[in-house]
């Protein structure tokens, strides 16, 4: 693992695509040729090879970390990896096939850059490629890789890559993905993973990893219309120090846009003004901030600010509602039903919210959505429209993944339940509030 | 590049001092587990960057299996004092003395023995949530593990059923007597950890540089011979750990890659005197670090089979 001064970029990616299609040989195959494979972690599948692979190395053993994955050759939850090459650092996640386990592609995918669907050249175009493509595209993620898999079992065939493009291309006009690329490969083989393959002159793209390598990533964050969900209330309330006792902050992660010291901002829900007097960190003052930055802002004026409230500036400003419409993703053992209450966490707060209609369940087939659904099942996708025992402060996903997303939690149980995505405000919070006066 | 860019090290601070803080603010009783190891050394720093100019609104826990290196006990309560925490320290022995666990006949590490002591622990205080220093690039098991990792009332990790983790809102819910435990590191590679040492200049215990040590081969690795036992009344806590009379015992220049107790720790041979010198071995390095825990090769399954009992 080479070693730099510069800065390097860290690329987030997760593979998925259904069971069998090679996403766990692949992620071996980059460490492998990357070189990212120690010694002691290749003599551990050396030995495991002797024991359930018949002497051959299975590089999907390299991720499969659960004893029972293992047993039962398939992927249960996300494993993530890391490596990194002299171009960027990446963080990978081997998010599993079944459709079972949607909830922890999800997961895995959540947090990504990039999204590679995995295809069997032989199967082609599948449920789950549409799934996991339809996933992607609804968590926005920027970028997508097609990597037409195991194109050594056909022959390596250009007319079959060319199908299984057109086929995709036939439904992605529907979705919401910018970057789509098309990589024909073999995993096992390592064909067009790392190094170029000579068995596909036809195909003059980059490798998967040159173009892990090399796609933009930096304008990935949200840098329009500053947002700082408030997370934590810092007050040292020191007696010893008369400087420290009277210091109070406002502490949290930037979830959109820029700050800067001497800034004005409007605290939500309470509407007050302040100025900010000094965004404060731990290795001094800094003159600005921005989006995805953890901070601390001191205020000119002491006002009653707690976790949950949001600051913002004067421009892109965002909704304020109580009553949302938003997409989901349902994760449940039981279905999503009219008139449920949940517990929902948006950005830094925690409410309860029922829902109130639910419907346009969206098909895996088509990606039609179908009005007259009356529940969700686990994996289901589909609207809702929900009212929160509080009003959020929010934007549209599509606009900011961080102030636009929020989970749903069980009462009781306190599971985990779904991933839901606000659609955009239909009317934007008024900007006019009086001057907060001391 | 545009101005308003982090690198991977700060991208990775920025996702840790949101974890510590969301802790802070859904937890009633945190902990933060600090061995005095680089992993929980970085913690400790992000908890800085998170809370002050406040105090690190959590205490310090440690558990102790008895057969620390003098050097890292030293460093891990001087560094407590420096900033002010609170250190709490549970033993082994103590757990002994109290009837919480019983040595295992035939065995000489007490790493399995930390599992009850730390449950002990949480109950003394009712903790509700552990902070640790694990990543996930250590070992495949912890390769799965959540930022927040729920624990039934048993302590133990459900891997086959983990609550979904969608972006960066952690469901912290917990019902009585269940816990968390929660990892600000799990992206963070070894090289990581020592880059940010490196830029944080952070003061690590000084086993972790090139040093003098008299060490046996035992398993495929140099273990270090531990200090001499002369208390005459109670029995030596390293018998069995000692080189036996076919161990050949030599003076190496050694260091550790990754520390848990005299016992368990492989010494690689290294001349790595500075930071700098560590990254460059690192860079190099053919094997994981967990390469050289006596504890983690037992098996494949070594620490699916401790977490899910309930260790860190
Ligand atoms: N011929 C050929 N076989 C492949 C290729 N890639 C993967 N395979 C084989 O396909 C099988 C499934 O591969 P895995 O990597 O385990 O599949 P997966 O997608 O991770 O499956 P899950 O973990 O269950 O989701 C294995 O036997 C692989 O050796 C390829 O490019 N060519």
């Amino acid at each position: 693992m080479p070693h730099s001064q510069h800065p390097i970029e860290l690329l987030r990616f997760n593979t998925c695509g259904s069971v069998d299609d090679g996403k766990s040989t692949l992620i071996g195959r980059l460490l492998y040729d990357s070189k990212s494979i120690m010694e002691d972690q290749m003599e551990a599948l050396e030995r495991s090879a002797d024991i359930t692979g018949g002497g051959q190395i299975n590089l999907a053993n390299l991720t499969d970390g659960l004893r029972a994955e293992r047993e039962q050759g398939i992927t249960i939850d996300v494993a993530y990896r890391y490596f990194a090459t002299p171009r960027r650092k990446f963080i990978v996640a081997d998010t599993p096939g079944h459709v079972q386990y949607t909830r922890n592609m999800v997961t895995g995918a959540s947090t990504a850059n990039l999204s590679i669907v995995l295809v069997d050249a032989r199967q082609g175009v599948i449920e789950q490629s549409r799934r996991h493509t339809y996933i992607a595209s609804l968590l926005r993620i920027p970028h997508l890789v097609i990597a037409v898999n195991k194109m050594d079992l056909v022959d390596w065939s250009e007319d079959r890559f060319r199908e299984i493009r057109e086929e995709f291309e036939s439904f992605l006009p529907l979705l919401d993905i910018k970057d789509v690329k098309f990589i024909p490969m073999s995993a096992l083989n390592g064909d067009n993973v790392v190094e170029p393959s000579s068995r596909t002159p036809w195909y003059a793209g980059p490798t998967l990893l040159g173009h892990l390598e090399s796609v933009h990533i930096a304008s990935d964050w949200n840098l329009h219309g500053f947002r700082l969900p408030v997370q934590w209330v810092n007050r040292p309330n020191n007696p010893r120090d008369p400087k420290l006792h009277d210091f109070r902050g406002v502490s949290g992660q930037i979830a959109g846009g820029v700050v800067k010291a001497g800034q004005k901002i409007v605290i939500l829900p309470s509407g007050h003004r302040s100025t900010v007097k000094e965004i404060w960190t731990y290795d001094g003052p800094l003159q600005e901030a921005f989006c995805p930055q953890s901070v601390t802002l001191v205020l000119e004026h002491d006002i009653d600010i707690s976790r949950g409230d949001m600051l913002i500036g004067s421009e892109n400003l965002p909704g304020m509602n109580a009553d949302l419409r938003a997409r989901v993703c349902w994760m449940g053992q039981r279905p999503l039903q009219c008139g449920k209450k949940y517990l929902l966490k948006h950005t830094t707060q925690t409410v309860q919210a029922v829902v109130t209609c639910l419907g346009n369940r969206i098909s895996m087939d088509n990606f039609a959505a179908d009005p007259a659904a009356t529940e969700l099942a686990m994996n289901d996708i589909g609207e809702i429209r929900f009212r929160a025992a509080k009003p959020l402060i929010f934007d549209g996903y599509a606009n900011n993944r961080m102030t636009g997303a929020f989970i749903l939690i069980e009462q009781g149980s306190h599971h985990t339940l779904a991933a839901g995505m606000l659609l955009p405000p239909t009317e934007l919070v008024k900007a006019e509030y009086e001057d907060f006066t001391i | 590049m545009s101005s308003y860019h982090l690198d991977h090290l700060q991208y990775l601070e920025t996702e840790a001092i949101h974890v510590l803080r969301e802790v802070a603010a859904e937890f009633e009783r945190p902990a933060i587990l600090f061995s005095g190891g680089k992993d929980s050394i970085c913690i400790l720093r992000l908890a800085e960057k998170a809370f002050r100019p406040s105090e690190i609104p959590m205490p310090f826990l440690n558990v102790e299996t008895g057969h620390e290196f003098p050097e890292l006990i030293q460093f891990r309560d001087r560094r407590a004092k420096q900033l002010g925490a609170r250190l709490i320290v549970r033993t082994v022995d103590e757990a002994f003395a109290k009837g919480l666990a019983a040595p295992t006949p035939g065995q000489i590490s007490r790493n399995q023995l930390q599992i009850p002591v730390l449950l002990g622990a949480i109950e003394e205080f009712r903790f509700d949530c552990c902070i640790g220093g694990a990543r996930r690039d250590e070992e495949k098991a912890r390769a799965k593990e959540r930022f927040f990792s729920f624990r039934d009332a048993f302590g133990q990790w459900d891997p086959k059923n983990q609550r979904p983790e969608i972006w960066n809102l952690y469901n912290a819910r917990l019902n009585q007597g269940e816990n968390m435990r929660v990892f600000p590191l799990s992206n963070w590679t070894e090289m990581d950890v020592w880059e940010y040492i490196q830029r944080e200049k952070l003061e690590v215990p000084t086993i972790y540089f090139s040093h003098t040590r008299e060490c046996f081969r035992r398993g495929g690795q140099w273990l270090p011979v531990p200090t001499v036992h002369t208390d005459i009344i109670k029995p030596d806590p390293y018998a069995g750990a000692r080189p036996k009379p076919n161990e050949a015992v030599k003076s190496l220049v050694v260091r550790v890659r990754t520390i848990a107790d005299m016992i368990s720790t492989g010494m690689i041979e290294s001349l790595a005197e500075s930071v700098d010198d560590i990254i460059a071995e690192v860079a190099a390095a053919r094997v994981t670090e967990r390469g050289t825990r006596a504890d983690d090769k037992a098996s494949e399954a070594a620490m699916e089979d401790r977490k899910k009992a309930g260790y860190f």
